[in-house]
């Protein structure tokens, strides 16, 4: 009788090797990616623009200039671009895992659930996102006053926070996907709705709003914060500034509870087998 | 205490039992309902061994398959698997099985057979090696060299079942699972897919366990049936049985323009439907040879056709609920 298998491959190289597999799917039909990574750019320049042209009309709005805005709303569409490269296995679980049956095929698989999802597909469409939510937050760094060295080190530090919570929104909507199979759209209020909310201020938000996306969603911890520490800013709602130096943790932290939460959910759908 | 599950065997089920928990209505806040799949079946497989596994949809073969597979927990009950308990470590159960759903891909639709090939040995972690070994006997054995280039949704139904199979054995597993292979395939893609599978068992000491809707595959592989119904096993015998028994039997039926007249059969057949237009007869032909029957009937006035046929599974179950009460 032949041997189990001995050639364990680490995680990271075997993420690499389904991410590149990917890649080349992806790429068998360039023409198509093409198009939807410049759709992807465009759209979100769009959007920009909106906010561009009322900071560019008014100056200035309730005490934040458009440098500041500009931070926050870069930040935010980095990391969110960054779950959504990583994520799409998480994104699509629902409609290609779930209602088809295809998740008992992934768990014939001697990986654990979390790589193999995370290995469906690493998604190049949204670098339209990336690069123009990148190019904003440059551009926001030369307009905003005060800007401080050390943002060279907090803001990568909040984009992978802000990226970690994206992701962990994502990996709970495909929990949830295991209750109700459709692919849950209230979950978008928390993914594309974050997005939305993450380029604004804290400041122009109503109270429980404020609240929800300070200690449910920790949206502000991986942008508001650190942006008002890059920028030297201090918080009109009277939060220290060195906050932002450490709230981006937070964003790992609510992505380890969804990866928990995950964990929860397979052992759920193992046992009772819906 | 009960006696440990014997070694020698690849597959071990005690006792097992499934029930599933639904919901009525399917509102969250409805009544639940508890439908029994499996009821407490046991039965055990050596190693290289092809057992078939027959029964209707619904009977809780799936469950039996999920169970085996380490993707379902049970109720209650035992199972080992290699030695294994197949719920308690997914990851080393499953990285010593092979399994191929008929009705699903585990290759990737937009990558080559090739290409799907080299990730699964990435994600098995079989050794370069072995790989090119593995890969080498299987395009040969499985026909795959024109396909090895093509992406997966190019392929006809019968080449991605060759590349399913061959990717269900690419990490060399001790125990292939093979639920309905041969569904939806053609007459040549069939007679491949048995060629091989009859193979990896005589040379490889792969043991198989295969269910199926098909009675050819069954006849073809298997030398032994369990026939599961209503949870529960009816029948588990050698197949020379079943053929002797059951299988043996044959349908004859025969269409008349008008009312079909009495008729005095000969021994070893008999009338099992009568209908405005048309009579049904079973018989057996080692007392009753077809041709004879024919002879015995074939100048009745007003016979317009007559079809011989051998009973479906699904026909063969309903007697075998019949028989034993099930």
């Amino acid at each position: 009788m032949t041997q189990s298998p001995s050639r364990t491959l680490s995680a990271p190289v075997l993420y690499r090797r389904m991410a590149g597999a990917s890649i080349v799917a992806q790429l068998r039909y360039p023409g198509t990616f093409a198009i939807q990574a410049i759709g992807n750019f465009v759209t979100t320049l769009l959007g920009f623009f909106g906010i561009w042209s009322l900071f560019h009309r008014f100056g200035s709005i309730a005490g934040w200039d458009i440098g500041t805005v500009a931070v926050l709303y870069g930040l935010v569409n980095v990391a969110f671009s960054l779950a959504e490269t990583l994520g799409r296995g998480f994104e699509v679980f629902g409609g290609e895992y779930v209602r088809t049956g295809s998740f008992d095929r992934l768990l014939l698989r001697p990986r654990s659930t979390l790589l193999l999802l995370l290995g469906h597909e690493l998604r190049l469409r949204p670098i339209g996102r990336f690069l123009q939510g990148l190019f904003v937050l440059v551009a926001g760094l030369w307009l905003a006053p005060h800007v401080q060295w050390s943002a060279a080190l907090v803001l990568p530090w909040a984009i992978a926070g802000g990226a970690a919570m994206f992701l962990g929104v994502l990996i709970g909507q495909a929990a949830l996907c295991f209750i109700t199979v459709e692919g849950l759209e209230v979950v978008n209020v928390l993914t594309y709705g974050g997005v939305e909310a993450g380029q604004y201020p804290l400041t122009m938000f109503g109270r429980w709003l404020r609240r929800f996306i300070t200690f449910i969603l920790p949206l502000a911890a991986v942008c508001y914060y650190p942006a008002l520490f890059s920028l030297n800013h201090a918080d009109p709602l009277g939060m220290p500034t060195w906050i932002g130096a450490f709230s981006p943790a937070a964003g790992f932290a609510f992505f380890g509870v969804m990866v928990l939460a995950w964990n929860r959910a397979v052992a759920g759908y193992v046992s009772s087998g819906s | 205490m009960q006696t440990p599950l014997s070694t020698s065997d690849a597959i071990t089920v005690r006792n097992l039992r499934k029930t599933y928990r639904i919901r009525e209505g399917g509102s969250w806040r409805g009544k639940t309902r508890d439908i029994v799949a499996l009821d407490g079946i046991s039965f055990s497989v050596p190693k290289g061994q092809i057992a078939g596994f027959i029964g209707p949809n619904g009977a809780g073969k799936s469950t039996a398959i999920k169970i085996l597979s380490g993707i379902l927990r049970p109720t209650s009950g035992e199972v080992q698997v290699n030695g294994l308990v197949p719920w308690t470590n997914r990851v080393a159960h499953v990285a010593r099985i092979g399994v191929v759903f008929g009705q699903r891909t585990q290759l990737w639709w937009d990558l080559s057979v090739a290409e799907g090939l080299a990730l699964l040995r990435d994600i098995y972690g079989v050794e370069p090696e072995r790989f090119a070994r593995n890969r080498a006997r299987l395009a040969d054995a499985l026909d795959l060299g024109g396909i090895m280039d093509q992406s997966v949704r190019q392929l006809s139904l019968g080449q991605r079942m060759r590349a399913e199979i061959a990717a269900s054995l690419i990490h060399d597993p001790e125990i292939l699972i093979l639920d309905e292979p041969t569904i939806g395939l053609d007459a040549p893609s069939k007679l491949a897919v048995r060629a091989f599978v009859d193979e990896l068992c005589r040379d490889r000491g792969t043991t198989v366990l295969l269910t199926t809707h098909d009675m050819h595959d069954i006849e073809a592989l298997a030398e032994r049936v369990i026939v599961i119904g209503h949870g529960r096993i009816l029948a588990d015998s050698p197949f020379e049985d079943l053929r002797t028994t059951t299988l043996s039997e044959r349908i004859l039926e025969l269409d008349f323009h008008d009312t079909p007249p009495e008729l005095i059969l000969p021994v070893g057949a008999s009338e099992t439907a009568r209908e405005p237009h048309s009579l049904t007869i079973t018989f057996d032909p080692h007392q009753i040879p077809a041709p004879a029957l024919v002879a015995h009937i074939g100048h009745l006035p007003g016979l317009d056709d007559l079809r011989i046929s051998r009973p479906s599974i699904d026909e063969i179950i309903t007697r075998f609920y019949a028989d034993h009460a099930a």
